[in-house]
C-alpha cells in the first residue's frame, strides 16, 4: 500500500479524494492539510467521513494541526501538494515541498509557484535524495503533456510548441465570436458558469498561459527562463468586431502560447488562426501542438482544468512513481 | 522579368543558367527576336521564374558577368502576404500614417484595409493585409507596425503561421 500526505483540499484536492474512493488505486492517505487545520493518521484518513464535512462547510481536520506538521511528521512515501498556486513567491508550497524532498519523500504537484520559481533547485534537491519530483498536473490539466514529450516523444527536438493554454479565455474568445457579445459580457458569463475567478486578471492578462510556457521551456525544453522572459499580451482589449473581421476570412481569434527553443521565444498573445485549424477548440478546452524532428506534428486536445481531470494528472504521476520505486523503505 | 542578350547560338542557354544555379525555377520562356529594337544583334527574352528569398541580386549578378542586362523586373513582385487586425483608436492616432510607415519602406505595402467604427468613443478594430518582396521585408514591415502600435496603443493581432 503506497501512503500519501495530501496538502490542500480544494476543487483538485477533493478530485483526488473523490477519485481514490471510488478507483481501487492502492493508496492511502496518512496526511491531510488544508489552509485551516490537518489529519495525520497512519492508519490511513476516513476520506468519505472528511470529504462529508469538507462539502457541509466545516474543517477538514483538526485546527492544532498544520500543513507543516503533515509535511514533517506523518508517515508517508509521496507528499501530494495541491494548493492554489502562487506566482511571486510560491510560497507555502515551496517550503513543503523542500523539506518533503529532505525527508526523502517524493513529491507530485499540481502547483505552478514552485515549478515555474525554483524548478531547478527543486529539481537538484530530488536527485540528492534520490526521490521524484513530477508536476504533470501543472500544465494543461488532463493533457499529459510532459509526460508525452519527456518520454514518448525522447530523443526527439522540439522545433515549436504551441497551443491553447488557458481555458478561461478560450471559453471568452469562443462566446465572442460564436454570439458576438464583448468582451465583459462573455466574462461575465464565464463568471457565472465558475470558468473566470472574481479577479479574472490572471487568466485574462495571459499571465496562468505564461507560467506554463517556462514550466515547459525549463523543465522539458532546457530552457532557463522566468515569466519575465515572456512576451505577452492578454484579451482584454480584443473587439467583436476584431472577431467578425477574422470570421470574414474563415479565421478566428485565439489566445496562443508559443515557444520557439532555437529562436528563445516564450510568447503569448491573440492570434489569428484558420477554423479549420486543430488548435481552434470550443469552450474550456485545451490544445497543444508539438513539432518534433522524429515525430513530426503532434496535437494533444483535452480537459485543462476541472476537479476530476486535475487529479487524473496527479494520479498518473503517483502511479509511474509506484511502478519505478521499490516500496517500503 | 525582360532581359535583352547578343544573339549568338549558345547565349540563351548561357543566360538561363544562372537561374538554376542560384536555386530559382523556369516557368517560362518566351522569345521575342522581332520585336526588338536592334533586331540583328540582341535577342530579347521574357522569362517567368520563381526565386528562393533573398536570390535576386546574386541572379542579377551573375547576369552581369555574362554580358545579359535586365530591361523589367515584373509587376509579381510582392510575392509575400500577411493579414493582421488592429484594435485601437485608428483614426485619432492618424491611420494614413499608420499606413504610410509600412508603404514608406518601398518594397512592402498595404494592400487592403477593412475598418469597423463601432461607436465614437470606443476603439475600432482593422484588418489590415501587407504584402511584400520578401520574407525578410515582411518581417521587417511588422517590425516596424509593431513599433508603430506600440508608440500609438494599438493592440496587433498577428496570424498565428509567420508570413
Amino acid at each position: 500500500m503506497m501512503r500519501i500526505a495530501l496538502l490542500g483540499f480544494g476543487s483538485v484536492g477533493r478530485g483526488i479524494a473523490r477519485a481514490l474512493l471510488a478507483k481501487d488505486l492502492d493508496i492511502a492517505v496518512t496526511g491531510l492539510a488544508d489552509s485551516r487545520s490537518g489529519i495525520i493518521d497512519a492508519a490511513g484518513i476516513d476520506l468519505a467521513a472528511v470529504l462529508a464535512q469538507k462539502e457541509s462547510g466545516g474543517p477538514c481536520g483538526n485546527p492544532g494541526v498544520s500543513p507543516t506538521d503533515v509535511v514533517t511528521k506523518a508517515d508517508y512515501d509521496i507528499l501530494v501538494e495541491v494548493t492554489p498556486t502562487n506566482v511571486e513567491t510560491a510560497e507555502p508550497a515551496l517550503s513543503h515541498i523542500r523539506a518533503a524532498l529532505r525527508r526523502h519523500k517524493h513529491v507530485v504537484t499540481s502547483n505552478k509557484g514552485p515549478i515555474a520559481l525554483a524548478y531547478p533547485e527543486l529539481r537538484a534537491l530530488a536527485n540528492e535524495n534520490g526521490v521524484f519530483l513530477k508536476y504533470e498536473a501543472t500544465v494543461c490539466g488532463a493533457i499529459p503533456l510532459i509526460h508525452a514529450i519527456k518520454e514518448g516523444l525522447a530523443g526527439n527536438t522540439i522545433a515549436r510548441l504551441y497551443g491553447v493554454f488557458n481555458g478561461t479565455c478560450n471559453y471568452i474568445l469562443t462566446r465572442m465570436a460564436a454570439e458576438g457579445l464583448t468582451y465583459e459580457q462573455a466574462l461575465a458569463e464565464a463568471r457565472e458558469l465558475g470558468y473566470a475567478e472574481a479577479d479574472p486578471t490572471y487568466d485574462v492578462e495571459g499571465i496562468d498561459a505564461a507560467i506554463k510556457l517556462v514550466i515547459l521551456a525549463n523543465t522539458i525544453l532546457d530552457m532557463h527562463t522566468t515569466l519575465d522572459d515572456v512576451e505577452r499580451t492578454g484579451i482584454t482589449l480584443l473587439t467583436p468586431e476584431a472577431l467578425h473581421l477574422a470570421e470574414d476570412q474563415d479565421c478566428t481569434i485565439r489566445l496562443i502560447g508559443e515557444i520557439v527553443p532555437g529562436a528563445g521565444v516564450l510568447r503569448v498573445s491573440p492570434r489569428i488562426i484558420a477554423k479549420t485549424h486543430p488548435l481552434v477548440v470550443e469552450g474550456t478546452l485545451n490544445a497543444v501542438t508539438v513539432e518534433a524532428d522524429l515525430a513530426g506534428e503532434l496535437t494533444f486536445i483535452g480537459k485543462g482544468a476541472g476537479s476530476t481531470e486535475t487529479a487524473s494528472a496527479v494520479i498518473g504521476d503517483l502511479l509511474y512513481i509506484r511502478e519505478r520505486h521499490v516500496q517500503g523503505s | 522579368m525582360k532581359l535583352e542578350m547578343k544573339d549568338r547560338p549558345g547565349q540563351l542557354v548561357a543566360a538561363l543558367k544562372p537561374i538554376s544555379t542560384v536555386g530559382g525555377n523556369i516557368i517560362a520562356v518566351i522569345h521575342q527576336r522581332e520585336t526588338s529594337a536592334a533586331a540583328t544583334e540582341v535577342l530579347d527574352v521574357q522569362i517567368v521564374l520563381e526565386l528562393p528569398e533573398g536570390r535576386l541580386d546574386a541572379l542579377l549578378e551573375q547576369f552581369r558577368e555574362q554580358g545579359v542586362s535586365v530591361v523589367r523586373i515584373g509587376e509579381e513582385r510582392l510575392l509575400y502576404e500577411c493579414t493582421l487586425i488592429m484594435i485601437g483608436h485608428l483614426m485619432h492616432t492618424d491611420l494614413s500614417d499608420t499606413v504610410d510607415r509600412i508603404d514608406r519602406t518601398g518594397s512592402a505595402e498595404v494592400t487592403e484595409l477593412s475598418l469597423v467604427m463601432p461607436a465614437i468613443s470606443s476603439p475600432s478594430s482593422a484588418r489590415i493585409t501587407i504584402r511584400s518582396t520578401t520574407r525578410a521585408e515582411m518581417k521587417r514591415a511588422l517590425r516596424i507596425l509593431r513599433g508603430v502600435a506600440e508608440q500609438k496603443k494599438l493592440l496587433i493581432i498577428e496570424p498565428l503561421e509567420g508570413v
